[in-house]
């Protein structure tokens, strides 16, 4: 494979010092390279969520102040206030220049700076989502991988289509099912859990706190799983497959294995390569659910946010959060791309 | 020199006739597929016969014919909504809506594929580079933010909730198209259709799409599942056209009545059975044109 | 004891429309300390034979016959015991080495995996035995951290041989040990084979398609053919005056080591190995025989006995020398 050692067969010669190493020059550009397509992508993003939301029909002042007493000069007033009579060369460059200072500008909806809201949101929704996708992945990775090792068994076909029947429905009507199910107390079942929020009112104390939200979590983190996890399952599951006839698990099994040692050890480090890639490439999906879960939930995170932003409509804080949403996939990505070398030697010469 | 040419099309669509023959079988061989064909069969026959049924007065939401939130009975078989409106009517009424944004979404989703796919991949170099990059791009942003975000920006109407998914979920076919003009590409007869002065367009629409179909179909079947659910969750967010019956839109109504937290099975349960079922159909149907045009994939499954 | 006995080995993988023979009736044996080679053609069945020694075949083949390793059943064990025979008792060298070594573990753990699985060696001195192990196949220790895409074809060849002395076993099989390396390195590493088998008591058998391999290393020589073997002997005879046609092509076309064609069919033997599943009626090499007559379509022969230790699969021998 590599032609710079075609001395192959004759003895090396007897250096004392380690191996090669990957040369510093080409790890500097490799990751020069990823942090550069993730500059440009995160640019992308912010000039598209620019003119995105400028499309938008009507005039945001009017619509957030309907329904109130508002003399004309206090709307002139509002849109100074939120830069809206300046050219929109001029806005752009503004946005521009105030999201290099992750100045995210001021609420329409809510009058304070969309930077405070969001750090204010974004500890809920990391923990609905960080514990959600970390269960989908875990199940997900385990179960497809016994999928693939018992492939065609009943449990194969089981876990299969029951992955297929949860990739079909929607998030959100398996979140609602769930409240109708558990939470709302009118079934067969007492209302074993909340039906929304994160924190019941009047709760304190650490412990009672985390007792409290944990209460609140397991719904919309079941949901979460139930959708996400069979994605996972099925990339697994191929993944695995594809390594089944490699020659080295039969090396593997000739060396008297056991064969889940053959899976654990050498199938599963194989298959986890693509699935990681494939993992952080579909992310994506995982924050499209964020928001439907949190909303069915009133899970009080960015998601909800978003949803409450999207009916104002408040400009600034709907475009944050976009940028916001798109920009966390991008990073995730970037990521990605940093811990792969580490899980496959190959990428790191 | 007309003779031949006419014997040669006769082969050709013979050869066409018996590939075709061949594919039904394998199709008809698989479970799954079948299952998921007569669901969507029936599913669209409701959709088509559902005004012939269903009076339009039985729809509006001031000459409901029932109570409000009426438990399922001889002539509600499926209960009321919060307008005395029978969920049957409403769930029969909203698989036209929502197959129509299904297919139209798809169509217009997999008709940007597959033209960003081949054009990338019939021309190469900087102008493939560079529609990739786009790709790769639009792949990676969260589709159904994107989604929300374009439907949120333009009018409420359903052509808005088709022009949104549509614009936002065609990455994938562009990557599949790509991978296999490349494919198609690298095969002799393409090297002899240029050699014989064939150009660019020549070669593109009459060798590469029609060889390029098969994964295009497969992957329409599956992308109007996407779709379908896709549509919902706007309608649900509130997204959707105002007047019209859907099935998201039946979920939002009864989210914003308190028919959920006071736990109105009836009201919730079909519409969320009916997206389920004809998205599961939907990909049950395209992962078996998947195995009748790609058999490695099939033993897999 | 004999170190291994195959007697009536027959191994057919379930296909679409039935079953295919990929190994009919194969037996040899093998005393300590020596050196079978197994030739043949792509398909004859000759790797077969070495993963049914250890039981690796997939689910879908069916094994017949006997095989004892070490006097003890292989195919009625008990899979702990199996998994204890594996390796310890006999271990494999594969081909090409490129993926029957796990990419991304390093080569040193891979070495050392059967040591411990095995307990062949105290855990504390795995490192120093994974060391000299490396040393005594011509790799520095350092090599030990190396990952496999960054050994050279011939490196990875090292390394697979160093994994299988790691437990010295009493036992070797080496499939297609040098394919896929070039000349040079081909010659080196039989030369190591032969020195670290020659001469500990190590019996071997070794799979090739190329003869030439074969006749330098080998004892004695089994040529496969159409998962039979059609002739048998020891090496120089085989070489020097083949009884099977065969065989006697084989040798004829001597490939030179490396020929890639080689690999394919014997130079002058005009068509294919036959289908597995649709062998022809009665000796199933008449297609392409060269001295193929009408009685060979009537009977199938089996291996007759010939003088100096030899015997052969056809017909025209027994007509020879009646046994």
């Amino acid at each position: 494979m590599t032609d710079t050692q075609t001395s192959g067969a004759a003895p090396p010669a007897p250096d004392a010092a380690p191996g090669p190493r990957p040369r510093a020059g080409r790890v500097l550009r490799y990751l020069g390279g990823r942090l550069l397509t993730a500059a440009v992508s995160l640019a992308a993003v912010m000039v598209t969520s620019f003119f995105l939301f400028r499309i938008l029909p009507g005039d945001p002042v009017a619509a957030m102040t309907e329904g109130r007493e508002v003399s004309v000069e206090q709307m002139e007033a509002l849109r100074r206030e939120f830069g809206l009579d300046q050219p929109l060369w001029q806005q752009f460059l503004d946005y521009c220049a105030r999201m290099l200072r992750f100045d995210l500008g001021v609420s329409y909806e809510f009058h304070r700076p969309v930077a405070e809201l969001v750090a204010e949101r974004i500890g809920p929704t990391v923990l609905l989502a960080g514990t959600g996708t970390l269960i989908a992945a875990a199940l997900g990775l385990v179960l497809g991988t016994r999928a693939a090792w018992r492939r065609g068994s009943a449990g194969d076909r089981i876990s299969s289509s029951v992955a297929l029947l949860l990739w079909s429905v929607p998030s959100f009507w398996l979140g609602l099912l769930l409240i109708v199910l558990l939470a709302s107390g009118t079934g067969w079942l007492p209302g074993l859990f909340p039906t929304g929020g994160m924190v019941s009112p009047g709760t304190t104390g650490a412990l009672d706190t985390a007792v409290d939200v944990a209460h609140h979590m397991v719904l919309p983190v079941a949901t979460m799983v139930a959708v996400v996890y069979a994605q996972y399952l099925m990339i697994m599951r191929s993944s695995v497959l594809d390594e089944m006839g490699a020659d080295y698990l039969t090396t593997a099994r000739a060396k008297g294995l056991r064969d889940d040692l053959v899976l654990r050890r050498h199938a599963v480090p194989n298959a986890l390569l693509p699935t990681v890639t494939l993992i952080f490439l579909n992310l994506g999906r995982v924050f499209g659910g964020v928001i439907l879960i949190e909303t069915v939930f009133a899970w009080p995170g960015l998601g909800s946010l978003f949803y409450s932003g999207l009916k104002v409509p408040d400009l600034p804080l709907v475009q944050a959060l976009f940028v916001i949403f798109a920009g966390a996939v991008i990073i995730m990505n970037l990521l990605a791309d940093l811990v792969y070398p580490l899980l496959d030697p190959r990428v790191r010469t | 020199m007309t003779a031949p040419a006419a014997s040669r099309r006769a082969v050709v669509r013979a050869r066409r006739r018996a590939a075709l023959r061949k594919y039904t079988r394998s199709y008809a061989e698989n479970r799954a597929g079948l299952f998921g064909l007569a669901a969507l069969a029936l599913a669209v026959l409701v959709a088509l016969a559902a005004p012939l049924f269903i009076p339009a007065e039985a729809l509006s939401v001031t000459g409901a014919p029932g109570e409000r939130f009426e438990p399922p009975d001889a002539e509600f078989p499926l209960g009321t909504d919060t307008y005395g409106r029978s969920v049957l009517d409403l769930v029969v009424w909203g698989a036209r809506i929502s197959l129509t944004v299904g297919f139209l979404a798809a169509a217009v989703s997999v008709a940007l594929g597959t033209v960003i796919g081949v054009i990338a991949g019939h021309f190469g170099g900087l102008a493939s580079n560079v529609l990739m990059r786009i790709t790769d791009w639009f792949l990676v942003l969260p589709t159904l933010v994107m989604a929300i975000a374009l439907a949120a920006v333009m009018e409420r109407s359903t052509l808005t909730i088709i022009i949104a998914i549509g614009v936002t979920s065609w990455p994938s076919t562009a990557r599949i198209v790509r991978a296999q003009t490349l494919s198609v590409e690298a095969r002799p007869y393409i090297e002899r259709a240029r050699a014989l002065g064939g150009g660019h367009l020549h070669v593109m629409l009459r060798h590469v799409l029609p060889n390029v179909m098969p994964v295009v179909i497969a992957q329409t079947t599956l992308l109007v599942a996407e779709a379908i659910v896709m549509e919902s969750t706007l309608s649900f967010l509130g997204l959707g056209s105002p007047g019209a019956i859907s099935w998201g839109g039946i979920l939002q109504d009864a989210r914003n009545s308190g028919a959920i937290s006071s736990g109105m099975w009836w009201y919730m349960v079909p519409p969320g059975l009916a997206i389920a079922l004809v998205a599961l159909s939907f990909t049950l149907c395209g992962r078996a044109l998947e195995g009748v045009f790609n058999p490695r994939l099939r033993e897999r499954r | 004891m004999t170190l291994l006995e195959v007697e009536d080995l027959t191994v057919s993988y379930r296909i679409a429309g039935g079953e295919a023979p990929a190994v009919r009736g194969v037996s040899f044996s093998l005393e300590p300390g020596s050196k079978l080679g197994v030739a043949g053609e792509s398909g004859c069945g000759k790797s077969t034979v070495a993963l049914a020694l250890l039981r690796l075949l997939p689910k879908t083949a069916r094994i017949g016959g006997t095989i004892r390793v070490d006097g003890e059943d292989v195919l009625g064990m008990r899979w702990g015991r199996l998994r204890a025979v594996r390796w310890a008792g006999a271990s494999i060298v594969f081909q090409g080495a490129m993926h029957s070594l796990n990419a991304v573990r390093r080569v040193g753990d891979q070495i050392a995996e059967p040591i411990l699985l095995h307990g062949t060696a105290p855990r504390a001195e795995v490192p120093e035995r994974v060391g000299s192990l490396l040393e005594r196949v011509g790799l520095p220790r350092w090599r030990a951290r190396s990952y496999p895409h960054e050994l050279s074809g011939g490196q990875r060849q090292r390394v697979m041989i160093a994994m299988a002395l790691a437990c010295e076993p009493k036992l070797i099989v080496a499939d297609e040990p040098t394919t896929a390396l070039d000349v040079m390195i081909q010659a080196q590493i039989l030369r190591l084979i032969d020195d670290l088998v020659g001469g500990q008591g190590i019996g071997m058998l070794m799979i090739s398609h190329d003869l030439a391999v074969l006749a330098d290393t080998c004892d004695r020589l089994a040529v496969m053919y159409a998962g039979r073997i059609v002739e048998e002997g020891p090496a120089a005879a085989v070489v020097a005056d083949a009884r099977h046609p065969y065989g006697a092509a084989l040798s004829a076309a001597f490939p030179r080591i490396g020929d890639p064609a080689s690999r394919r069919a014997p130079r002058g033997l005009p068509g294919d190995p036959p289908d597995p599943a649709d062998l022809p009626v009665g000796c199933s090499f008449r297609p392409r025989c060269p001295v193929a007559e009408e009685r060979c379509a009537e009977v199938d022969p089996v291996l007759y006995p010939v003088p100096g230790g030899r015997s052969a699969a056809c017909i025209k021998v027994r007509a020879e020398e009646p046994a």
